[in-house]
């Protein structure tokens, strides 16, 4: 994967593409492999992004100066 | 229609005068928005399906109409001798020189007031387009941040990160805290959606409450929340009560939800079905790649028969075998001639020996050959006195002269 990492919806999107461009066949045996190892490095990393995600929760809160970003502090 | 411009006074004809009265009713704010309260007499539906009443107290009556296409929408309609709370606007119908009331929305009396602002509110936003469906934002299917506006202090908020939490970890969560009851709320609510779109770049806003009440519901129902949503820059969905209270916030959001819980489920994709997904499409690429594969193998193949078929080795082969042929059928040929020949030189031995002289010498004869000649002397003529001849017989020659 690239270094700047892609969210899971480019990943996602990149991945059915890859599958569907696959699919229609017409291509050389090496294309194919690349597209097939590209498609199987996204699967992976789709997978991992869902398996290892942790939700990050904020708090929009009125302040002096306008509105703060802030963590939201657990209950 | 200018009255003071004559001198002289001024005389309408019936019409114009009719007309008049009518622009000064409609031009009327209170006539052109209200709602009546009273007692349905005289109903009747006319073979076209409007509906006509009148609509009375103790001092007063006043006559109503109810086209079809309105009466058509309408969850009650108007019956004899009950009371009933009627919107609408009030009009005159020139050709009887009568005032009407026009009714657009029908409700058995006894309704509270705020229910009434609510249908008023609702009636005409809706006018103005704040509900129409093609201006219904697509709630994106993979987002990034969702702005949630509800009180934190609620169930509403916990049910909300919760189901975020477990659909779609991946999910930034903005939560803009704000009064959902009381006074305070419409402002809390509307300001809360108006800084969430300003300081942040959220994809999506949730505004939530649980069930409650109308009243306690009621912010939902404020002009102030239902303008805050119509022009947030991203969709907003909204789970205000439970499945069955309907807000003017609902009516105006991009998609309604019944509770809060739904919202959240709404607002993101379910992280199993991607995992189930993600199974399947591994899957294609791999069946892809082996289809792909195991046709090129079978391409290979072929080529290689036909390589085969073509190399000179092959050629060469052949032609090995056809030369192999030819020497088997040379030889054969040969070997048959040979015995022939070697068959005829038997017989022709076989026919010497019955032929040799010898045998005839043996006997007693005896060959006579000029010896100048050597040709074999068959008669008296072939001889002159003193020629020299041979005279072969069985065991030798010997010579003699011809007297």
């Amino acid at each position: 994967m690239s270094e700047e990492k892609p969210s899971f919806e480019e990943a996602f999107q990149e991945l059915e593409k890859t599958v569907q461009r696959l699919e229609e066949g017409d291509l050389t045996l090496q294309e194919s492999m690349a597209l097939f190892e590209r498609g199987m490095e996204l699967v992976r990393y789709c997978g991992q992004l869902l398996d290892e995600a942790e939700i990050r929760v904020k708090a929009l809160l009125p302040s002096e100066h306008g509105y703060q970003l802030t963590d939201l502090p657990e209950e | 229609m200018d009255l003071d411009r004559e001198l002289e006074p001024a005389v309408l004809t019936v019409s114009e005068v009719t007309r008049y009265i009518k622009d000064l009713l409609e031009s009327d704010l209170l006539l052109r928005d209200l709602w009546i309260r009273g007692e349905v007499s005289n109903f009747s539906r006319s073979t076209a399906g409007h509906i006509y009443f009148t609509l009375k107290d103790e001092e007063a009556s006043i006559r109503c109409v109810l086209w079809r296409y309105v009466a058509e929408e309408q969850a009650h309609l108007p019956a004899d001798g009950q009371a009933f709370i009627l919107h609408g606007r009030v009009s005159v119908y020139e050709i009887q020189g009568a005032y009407q009331f026009y009714v657009d929305l029908v409700q058995p009396a006894g309704v509270g007031t705020l229910y009434l602002q609510f249908l008023a509110l609702k009636d005409r936003l809706e006018r103005e387009g704040l509900f129409a469906t093609e201006r219904k934002r697509p709630i994106p299917p993979f987002p990034r941040a969702i702005g949630v506006v509800t009180s934190p202090k609620a169930a509403a908020w916990r049910d909300i990160l919760h189901i975020l939490e477990r659909r779609y970890p991946l999910v930034e969560v903005i939560l803009a805290p704000a009064l959902v009851q009381g006074p305070e709320a419409p402002r809390a609510i509307a300001e809360a959606i108006k800084a969430l779109n300003r300081e942040t770049d959220v994809d999506l806003i949730i505004v939530a409450r649980g069930g409650g009440s109308l009243e306690e519901l009621w912010a939902f129902n404020e002009e102030l929340v239902a303008r805050a949503i119509y022009d947030s820059r991203v969709p907003v969905i909204s789970g205000v009560g439970h499945e069955i209270d309907f807000t003017i916030a609902d009516f105006v959001a991009d998609l309604r939800a019944p509770t809060p819980t739904a919202a959240a489920a709404a607002a993101v994709p379910d992280a199993q079905e991607y995992k189930a997904t993600l199974q399947r499409e591994r899957g294609r690429l791999a069946e892809s790649i082996e289809r792909q594969i195991a046709g090129e193998r079978e391409d290979l193949r072929y080529a290689q028969k036909n390589l085969l078929r073509l190399s000179p080795r092959a050629v060469l082969e052949r032609y090995r075998l056809r030369v192999d042929d030819l020497g088997r059928q040379a030889l054969s040929q040969v070997e048959q001639r040979i015995a022939l020949q070697r068959e005829r030189i038997r017989s022709c031995t076989l026919q010497l020996a019955t032929l040799n002289p010898k045998a005839t010498l043996e006997r007693g004869y005896s060959i006579t050959r000029r010896i100048e000649s050597g040709t074999v002397v068959k008669s008296v003529a072939q001889v002159a006195k003193g020629d020299r001849i041979g005279v072969q017989v069985t065991d030798g020659q010997f010579e003699g002269t011809v007297d």
